[in-house]
């Protein structure tokens, strides 16, 4: 557990001493607020409708989060392979799942932060709004986002760990998570059982149907949790077997 | 301390170490000592945790390094070939981190004694990037010593460093030897004879010697090569050379410079540098060389029975 806090710590602060951290909250911001700009606008003009966040939620899930994880997290293990250090933390007391987890977490956090800072635009809405904004839909929202983040962080880290180059490792994120955003499409074609599947395993379906509609649901909740421990899992074991190189 | 036996690891069809059996008690300085490609980062890799090998076992304080491969990295420090360092971190943020992941408690006081082990401590606050060579491989050594391990497995310990440091790296091995069990790897046969108890001389994965430095000397000055600076026509002074009791081997390696080897127990010098002036020509010079690692090598792979050095000492009178 400790070794786990040791290495997100490390990999915060990493993130956090490179221009990569703070171009990616400019962009969020700075995306975000074009956006949020033209809502109220249009609000102001046709006097007639309720700026609301769903648009910006939207827009943190596709495409800034979809974009900014692969960016983030390619580099956390491929390049501790190419530079050596991997042999470093290989050979210190600490168990393969501690360290993934803490590359994990590192990058987790560095998103909670990020979405932290997205906080500013529900803070305004809710101080022009009269008589206020619905908290719970903006709760739900932000919820579905961190859940998101997370089965999406947890992606990068099995890549990263996959693979020894960080640009390799940035395409097969990329690619996973546009598998795992579309994959629900096909299954309007599919009757039964096939269908069902698809649409379980999408990243989307459990967020826009739900969470960005403003209902909590265990059963999404579990699915993301299920999808980040699964991913880090075959991170872990990626770990081990090039142990045995 | 260490137990290794029948230790055998294949990188895809290549063997790079075969059957490897030894062992190393408490207090015990083990060298290793072998030519590019022996095998000695791959057994270290593998005694240090950081690989399985594909067959046969090795312990370290009775833990085995594949199933109790957390415990083995407890009590072991192991500095890489290539030193691993984070460029962007500072040396104290490096062996803080370290220090972290081993659960040492008063971390930064230990770290400040370890950088004053390895003389580092005015870089303390040095980002590693601007750090010389020698440097990072004295911080490498320092992020070994922090848990205060039992077991040391040092691969190339003294590469990079200046001769003064070399000679205090060294110094540090041996007084650190003296509680704790050190596992060295080096290209330097002098290294190994300074430092080690016992030293192991591995070639192309299987181990081809296994003695005291004292023994492993006695056993390798069983011939001592001389080489020779004649003023111009070297060859024709050949044959007076050669002439000389205890003389064999006598090449002309260029122009005005031959070599000879002779018997340790035999010191012909003299009698050659006669023989020469006697003939007419003019000496020039005369250096005794001691016996390069490469040499060893040969001279133990060539004929494991019987050392050519040994079998010429034989046939002389
Ligand atoms: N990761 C690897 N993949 C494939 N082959 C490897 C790998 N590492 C080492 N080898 C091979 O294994 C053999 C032993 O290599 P090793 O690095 O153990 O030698 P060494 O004694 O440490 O040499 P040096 O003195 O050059 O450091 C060599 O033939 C090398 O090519
Ligand atoms: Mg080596």
């Amino acid at each position: 557990m400790r070794n786990i806090w040791t290495i997100a710590k490390r990999e915060l602060h990493l993130l956090f001493i490179g221009p990569i951290a703070y171009i990616t909250m400019i962009v969020f911001l700075l995306t975000l607020g074009i956006f949020f700009y033209i809502e109220l606008s249009y609000a102001i003009q046709t006097q007639q409708y309720i700026p609301t966040m769903g648009t910006s939620f939207q827009l943190i899930a596709f495409p800034l989060l979809f974009l900014a994880i692969p960016a983030i997290t390619m580099r956390s293990i491929a390049e501790e392979k190419r530079t050596g250090t991997l042999e470093f933390l290989l050979t210190a007391p600490v168990r393969d799942w501690e360290l993934i987890t803490g590359k994990w977490l590192g990058g987790f956090l560095f998103f909670l932060i990020t979405l932290a800072v997205t906080l500013v635009y529900p803070l305004v809405l809710s101080l022009i709004i009269k008589p206020g904004i619905d908290l719970g839909a903006i709760l739900a929202g932000y919820i579905g986002l961190i859940l998101l983040a997370s089965a999406m962080t947890a992606i990068g880290i099995a890549m990263s760990s996959l693979f020894n180059n960080q640009i390799a490792s940035l395409f097969a994120t990329l690619g996973v998570i546009i598998v795992f955003w579309i994959i629900s499409s096909p299954a309007q074609y599919m009757e039964g059982i096939g269908g069902d599947i698809l649409r379980n395993l999408s990243l989307t379906t459990h967020l826009y149907d739900t969470f960005l509609a403003g209902i909590l649901d265990l059963k999404d909740m579990l699915y993301y949790i299920s999808f980040t421990v699964f991913a880090l899992f075959i991170g872990k074991t990626a770990v081990e077997i090039r142990r045995w190189g | 301390m260490i137990k290794v036996t029948k230790l055998t690891k294949d990188y895809g069809a290549r063997r790079a170490i075969d059957n490897l059996s030894f062992h190393a008690e408490r207090g015990e300085v083990i060298g290793f000592l072998g030519p590019n490609g022996a095998g000695k980062t791959t057994t270290l890799r593998i005694l240090s945790g950081y690989m399985p090998p594909t067959f046969g076992k090795a312990e370290i304080g009775g833990f085995d390094v594949v199933d109790q491969s957390l415990e083995v990295r407890k009590i072991v420090g192991y500095l890489p070939e290539t030193v691993p360092l984070y460029p962007d971190m500072t040396v104290f943020e490096f062996l803080k981190y370290k220090a972290d992941l081993h659960h040492i408690p008063n971390a930064e006081d230990r770290v400040d004694e370890v950088l004053e082990m390895v003389d580092m401590l005015d870089r303390s606050e040095g980002y590693i990037a601007a750090l010389s060579k020698g440097m990072r491989q004295r911080v490498g050594l320092g992020q070994a010593l922090l848990h205060k391990p039992e077991v040391l497995i040092l691969d190339e310990p003294t590469i990079g460093l200046d001769p003064a440091q070399i000679i205090e790296v060294r110094n540090l091995i041996k007084r650190i030897g003296k509680e704790r069990t050190i596992m060295l790897s080096t290209h330097i046969l002098s290294e190994a004879q300074q430092v080690c108890d016992r030293v192991l001389i591995i070639n192309k994965g299987h181990i081809v010697a296994e003695d005291t430095p004292e023994r492993l000397q006695s056993r390798l000055a069983g011939s001592q090569r001389v080489e020779l600076r004649i003023r111009k026509n070297s060859e024709e002074a050949m044959p007076l050379i050669k002439k000389v009791r205890g003389v064999t081997n006598v090449t002309v390696t260029t122009d005005d410079l031959l070599e000879f080897e002779m018997g340790a127990n035999q010191d012909v010098r003299p009698n050659v540098a006669r023989a020469i002036v006697q003939g007419g020509f003019d000496l020039l010079e005369m250096k005794q060389n001691t016996l390069s690692l490469e040499d060893i090598f040969l001279e133990l792979t060539r004929d494991e029975t019987t050392p050519p050095s040994l079998k010429d000492r034989a046939d002389q009178p």
